[in-house]
C-alpha cells in the first residue's frame, strides 16, 4: 500500500510527487508510460519555459530535468514504461509494463496527471481526401525533435495554438516552407509572444477568421483550400485561396486526457473537460487529486508546476488528516469567463488564499476581474487586456471568503474609456 | 500456371480465394494495393444485412440471406468481431408504414427469419433514443454489425494458410485468351491461369471488358460517414435505418463492433476512386440522421470517411461466366459485404459447373485467433506478459493495444505494410486521438519490422509516405 500513486511523470506528476515528499509522505510511486520522465516537455526543445517559476529561460527538457533532479534527491519510486489502465474508486491502480508485468497497487491517495491530447481532423470535420501529410502539430514535433525526421516541406498550419506556432518556426528552421497559419477565430489561440517570435519574425502570414475547407491529394497532401469565415464561422463562398502544399499541421485545441478519470466515476466539468475540483485540486472522489493539463489546459508549464505542488501537498494532508471538512462554495463563471479552476472552494480548507485559474471567452480591453457573492463585491483585480489564448490567475485571500455562502461569481467588467 | 487466378482482394475476392483453397487447386490472388480490403470492403457501413431489401428472385436476394447466415458463423470461427444486434427500419408517415409492409413482404419471400413490424412506441422501447416522430419500424433480428476489413483479412489469411498465393502491388493491365488458358498481363509481368475470377470491385467493369464484350458500366456512388467517439457508442443498440429510396438504403445510425457509433451514408455519384468527404455531404448525413436519433452529439466525431459503392444501375450483382474460363463477380454493391461469403461459395459452384475439378484437400486449416489484450482478465494479462513482455507495453492508449499484438500481426499470414494496415489488424490508431499518440510509435515498429528507414514507412497506400526525409544533420565537430 502506497501513501500516494502519481499517474504520469510529466511536469505535473513530477512537481506533485516532489511536493508530497516535502510534505512528509514517504511511500510514493510515479507511474510513467514513456521510457523516461518528463512527459511532453522532452519534445519541446524550444526555450521560454521557467520564466515565472525559475525566473530564467529554459528549454522543455531542461525544465523537466530540474524536477527529475529534485526527485532524485527523494525516495520516490518511479516505474517508467508502465501504463496505468484503471484507477478504481477504492484507489486500486491497475498498471502494465514489459518489465513490471501486470500489477494492481493500492494507494491511500492518487494524483492523476496524465496531461492532454490534441484535437484531430475528425473532431473538426475538415472535408476532403484522407492522404498522408495531415497530422497534429504535436505529432510533427515528436517526429522532428525526437525521431529526427521532417514530416513535410510545404506546410499550412490550421489553428494558432501554441504547438502549431512553435512548429511553424521549427519546421522553417529545418528548411520547410510554412505558407500560412490559418485561425478560424478572429483572434489567435496562442500566446502573443509565440505569434511574434514564431510567425511574425519569419514572415509567416496569419489568417484570422479563416479555415481550411478542403484537402486534396490521393496518397500525400497536394493542396488545401482556405476560406474566410463569417461571424458564425461558416465559410464565405468566393473567398477561397488554394495552397499547394504537402502537409497540413493541426493545432486546433487540446483536450484533457480523462479516460481514467471518467472510468473512476469522477465528475467532469464539461467546460474544462477535466475533473471538477476543490481548492486543493481534489476531485469528487475523496483522496483523488488532479493537476496540470489533465485538469485544464495550461499555456505555461510554470503554472502547471505551482498547481501540482498544491495537489501534492493536499494529497499529503489527506493521507495525514483524512477528508477535508467544511461547507463548499461553488465558483460561477460570470460575464466573459468561460471556466474557472477550481470549480468549488471549501473556505475552511483554504490556507492563506484560494488560487483561481480561468479563461475569458473573448478579447477584453482594460478590465476589472470582479469577484462577487450574493451581490456583494469581495474583490477586484485590474487587467489591461484579457485574451482567450492566455490563462488568467487570481488569488482570493482567505479572509474575504469568511461568511460567504452559496456561490462566488467571477466576471469581467470592461472599463469604458 | 495457376488453376484459378482472382483479380482483386476485397471481400468477394478473399471469399472466393478461401473457398477455393479448400480444394486441391493452385490459387493466385492479385491485388493492386499494398494490402487486402483496400476498396469498398474497408469503407462501408459494416452491416451484415438481414436481406429484406433486395428484390425477390434476384441473385442478390439469395446471396444476401445466405451470406447473413454464413458471415455470422464465419466471424465466430475466424475471430472476426461481429455482433448480431438486429436492425430497425423506421417509418415516419402512413406512406412509409406502407413501405415497411412491402419490405416485410419482400423479406418473407427472401426467406429472412423473424421479421416483425413494431409500433412507434414498441420501437422506442427497444431504442429509447429514437425520435418521437417514428410511426412504426421493421424489426429484423438477424441483422448484425461486424468489422469489415477484419472479415476480408480473415478470409484472405485462411486462403494463404491453405496455399493460395497473394501477390500485392500487382495490377492487371490486360487479359488475353491463348488456347485453353488466360494470359494475365500485370505491372509485374505476366501469369497464366486456367480460370480467371473478376473481383475488381469498382473496376470490375474495366476488368470485364478485358475478357468479354462490353456489358455494363460501374457507376460509382459515394457514401460519406461519421465515426463518433465511444462516449456516443451506446446511443443506439441496434442498426437504425430509414426507409430505403431509389438512392440507397438511406442514412443509418449504428453501433460498431469497436464500440463507436457510425452514422451515414449519403449517396452521391462520384468519380471512380474519389473517396473524399464534402461539407455538403457530411451536413446532409448529420441532419438526416438526427431525424432518426435526434440526440446524437456530433461534437464527439472522431473521424469522417467515405466509400464508393460499385453500382451498375441494375438491382442485382453481375455474377456469371462471361467468357470461357472467365467468371465475373462484378458490380458487388451493397449488400456486398454481407453477401461475400455466399458469393465465394457460389463462385466455386459456378467454376465446378464449368469443369473445374473440385477435389477437397485432406487438411484444410480453418480457424484463427488473435490476442486482444484489452479483453483479457487481470490474471490472463499477467500470464501473457510473463510469457512475452511485449504484451506489457501499451502502444495505443485509446484502444489499449500492446506492442505484442502489433508484433503478432507481423507473424500473421498477411503482415501489415502500412500504419493503416496495423490499424486494421489490431485497432491501434482507431481511437479518439486518431493515432496522434501511437502514430510515431507504430512508424518506428514498422520501420524495424520491415527493415526500412522511418521515412519510407507509409500511412496507407504505396506512396503515402508520412515523413519526407531526415532533419538537417548536425555537422561533426560543432
Amino acid at each position: 500500500m502506497y501513501d500516494l500513486i502519481v499517474v504520469g511523470g510529466g511536469p505535473a506528476g513530477l512537481a506533485a510527487a516532489c511536493s508530497a515528499w516535502d510534505s512528509g509522505l514517504r511511500s510514493i510511486l510515479i507511474v510513467e508510460r514513456d521510457r523516461q520522465l518528463g512527459g511532453i516537455l522532452n519534445q519541446c526543445i524550444h526555450n521560454g519555459f521557467g520564466l515565472t517559476y525559475f525566473k530564467e529561460e529554459l528549454t522543455g527538457p531542461e525544465y523537466a530535468h530540474r524536477f527529475v533532479e529534485l526527485l532524485g534527491k527523494t525516495g520516490v519510486e518511479v516505474r517508467t514504461d508502465t501504463m496505468v489502465l484503471d484507477v478504481t474508486a477504492d484507489r486500486r491502480v491497475h498498471m502494465t509494463g514489459p518489465k513490471t508485468g501486470y500489477r494492481v497497487e493500492e494507494a491511500r491517495s492518487v494524483i492523476l496527471a496524465m496531461g492532454c491530447r490534441e484535437r484531430t481532423r475528425g473532431a473538426i470535420g475538415t472535408p476532403g481526401t484522407r492522404p498522408a501529410g495531415v497530422l497534429t502539430a504535436g505529432a510533427a514535433q515528436r517526429y522532428v525533435n525526437v525521431e529526427g525526421y521532417l514530416p513535410g516541406k510545404r506546410v499550412v498550419i490550421l489553428g494558432s495554438g501554441d504547438i502549431g506556432l512553435i512548429m511553424a518556426r521549427r519546421m522553417t528552421l529545418e528548411g520547410a516552407r510554412v505558407l500560412a497559419c490559418v485561425e478560424v477565430m478572429p483572434y489567435s489561440g496562442g500566446l502573443t509572444r509565440n505569434i511574434v517570435q514564431c510567425l511574425e519574425d519569419y514572415g509567416i502570414p496569419l489568417y484570422l477568421s479563416h479555415t481550411v475547407t478542403d484537402i486534396r491529394g490521393r496518397d500525400r497532401v497536394e493542396e488545401v483550400t482556405v476560406c474566410r469565415v463569417d461571424e458564425r464561422r461558416r465559410p464565405v463562398p468566393g473567398t477561397e485561396m488554394v495552397f499547394a502544399c504537402d502537409t497540413l499541421l493541426l493545432s486546433v485545441g487540446l483536450i484533457p486526457e480523462n479516460e481514467l478519470t471518467t472510468r473512476a466515476g469522477i465528475e467532469i466539468d464539461p467546460r474544462t473537460k477535466g475533473a471538477a475540483v476543490f481548492e486543493n485540486m481534489e476531485t469528487s472522489l475523496p483522496g483523488v487529486f488532479v493537476c496540470g493539463n489533465v485538469a485544464h489546459v495550461h499555456d505555461l508549464v510554470d503554472f502547471v508546476t505551482q498547481e501540482s505542488q498544491r495537489a501534492g501537498a493536499a494529497a499529503a494532508k489527506f493521507v495525514r488528516e483524512g477528508e477535508a471538512a467544511g461547507e463548499s462554495l461553488a465558483l460561477r463563471s460570470g460575464n466573459a469567463v468561460s471556466y474557472t479552476v477550481p470549480q468549488r472552494i471549501r473556505p475552511q480548507n483554504v490556507d492563506k488564499s484560494a488560487n483561481v485559474f480561468f479563461r475569458v471567452n473573448r478579447i477584453c480591453g482594460n478590465s476589472q476581474i470582479a469577484v462577487t457573492a450574493g451581490g456583494r463585491r469581495l474583490a477586484a483585480f485590474k487587467r489591461d487586456r484579457l485574451a482567450p489564448g492566455e490563462m488568467e490567475h487570481i488569488s482570493i485571500p482567505k479572509k474575504l471568503l469568511e461568511g460567504v455562502t452559496g456561490e462566488i461569481t467571477i466576471s469581467i467588467e470592461e472599463v469604458r474609456e | 500456371m495457376t488453376d484459378v487466378l482472382i483479380i482483386g482482394c476485397g471481400v468477394s475476392g478473399a471469399a472466393a480465394a478461401m473457398e477455393l483453397s479448400r480444394y486441391k487447386l493452385s490459387v493466385t490472388v492479385l491485388e493492386r494495393e499494398n494490402d487486402v480490403s483496400m476498396g469498398s470492403s474497408r469503407a462501408n457501413s459494416a452491416i451484415v444485412h438481414a436481406g429484406y431489401d433486395p428484390r425477390p428472385g434476384t441473385l442478390m436476394a439469395r446471396l444476401n440471406v445466405r451470406g447473413n447466415e454464413l458471415t455470422r458463423k464465419l466471424c465466430a470461427d475466424l475471430d472476426v468481431p461481429c455482433r448480431q444486434c438486429g436492425s430497425l427500419v423506421l417509418a415516419f408517415s402512413e406512406k412509409e408504414n406502407g413501405t415497411l409492409r412491402e419490405l416485410l413482404d419482400r423479406g418473407i419471400k427472401n426467406g429472412v427469419p423473424g421479421l416483425e413490424i413494431l409500433s412507434g412506441d414498441e420501437a422506442r422501447r427497444r431504442e429509447p433514443n429514437l425520435s418521437g416522430a417514428v410511426t412504426a419500424a421493421l424489426w429484423a433480428p438477424t441483422a448484425a454489425i461486424c468489422s469489415p476489413w477484419e472479415l476480408c483479412l480473415a478470409m484472405a489469411e485462411t486462403a494463404v494458410k491453405n496455399g493460395a498465393e497473394l501477390r500485392l502491388g500487382t495490377e492487371v493491365t490486360g487479359l488475353e485468351r491463348r488456347d485453353d488458358r488466360w494470359i494475365v498481363h500485370t505491372n509485374r509481368g505476366e501469369t497464366e491461369a486456367r480460370y480467371v475470377i473478376n473481383a475488381a470491385g469498382v473496376d470490375s467493369d474495366t476488368v470485364h471488358d478485358m475478357a468479354a464484350p462490353h456489358e455494363f458500366d460501374v457507376k460509382p456512388s459515394r457514401g460519406e460517414y461519421y465515426i463518433l467517439d465511444k462516449s456516443e457508442g451506446g446511443r443506439v443498440n441496434t442498426v437504425v435505418f430509414q426507409c430505403p429510396s431509389e438512392r440507397g438504403k438511406g442514412v443509418l445510425v449504428a453501433p460498431t463492433v469497436h464500440g463507436n457509433l457510425i452514422v451515414g451514408p449519403n449517396a452521391e455519384p462520384a468519380p471512380r476512386h474519389d473517396t473524399a468527404t464534402t461539407a455538403s455531404g457530411l451536413d446532409f448525413v448529420k441532419e438526416t440522421a438526427k431525424l432518426s436519433v435526434p440526440g446524437i452529439d456530433f461534437s464527439q466525431s472522431i473521424r469522417n470517411f467515405s466509400g464508393v459503392r460499385a453500382n451498375s444501375g441494375r438491382d442485382d450483382f453481375i455474377i456469371g461466366m462471361k467468357a470461357p474460363g472467365f467468371l465475373d463477380l462484378a458490380a458487388i454493391c451493397s449488400p456486398g459485404l454481407t453477401s461475400a461469403a455466399a458469393i465465394g461459395e457460389y463462385a466455386v459452384e459456378l467454376l465446378g459447373r464449368e469443369g473445374l475439378a473440385l477435389e477437397k484437400k485432406d487438411v484444410f486449416l480453418y480457424g484463427r485467433k488473435r490476442t486482444r489484450f484489452k479483453e483479457l482478465s487481470d490474471v490472463e494479462r499477467a500470464a501473457l506478459i510473463a510469457r512475452d513482455p511485449a504484451y506489457g507495453r501499451v502502444v495505443c492508449r485509446c484502444e489499449t493495444v500492446t506492442e505484442g499484438e502489433i508484433l503478432e500481426a507481423f507473424r500473421s499470414p498477411i503482415p501489415p505494410r502500412s500504419v493503416d494496415g496495423v490499424k486494421r489488424r489490431v485497432n491501434a490508431g482507431m481511437g479518439r486521438c486518431q493515432g496522434g499518440f501511437c502514430g510515431p510509435r507504430v512508424v518506428e515498429i514498422l520501420s524495424r519490422m520491415l527493415g526500412i528507414p522511418q521515412d519510407e514507412v507509409v500511412q496507407d497506400r504505396t506512396g503515402s509516405r508520412i515523413l519526407v526525409g531526415e532533419t538537417k544533420e548536425v555537422p561533426e565537430n560543432v
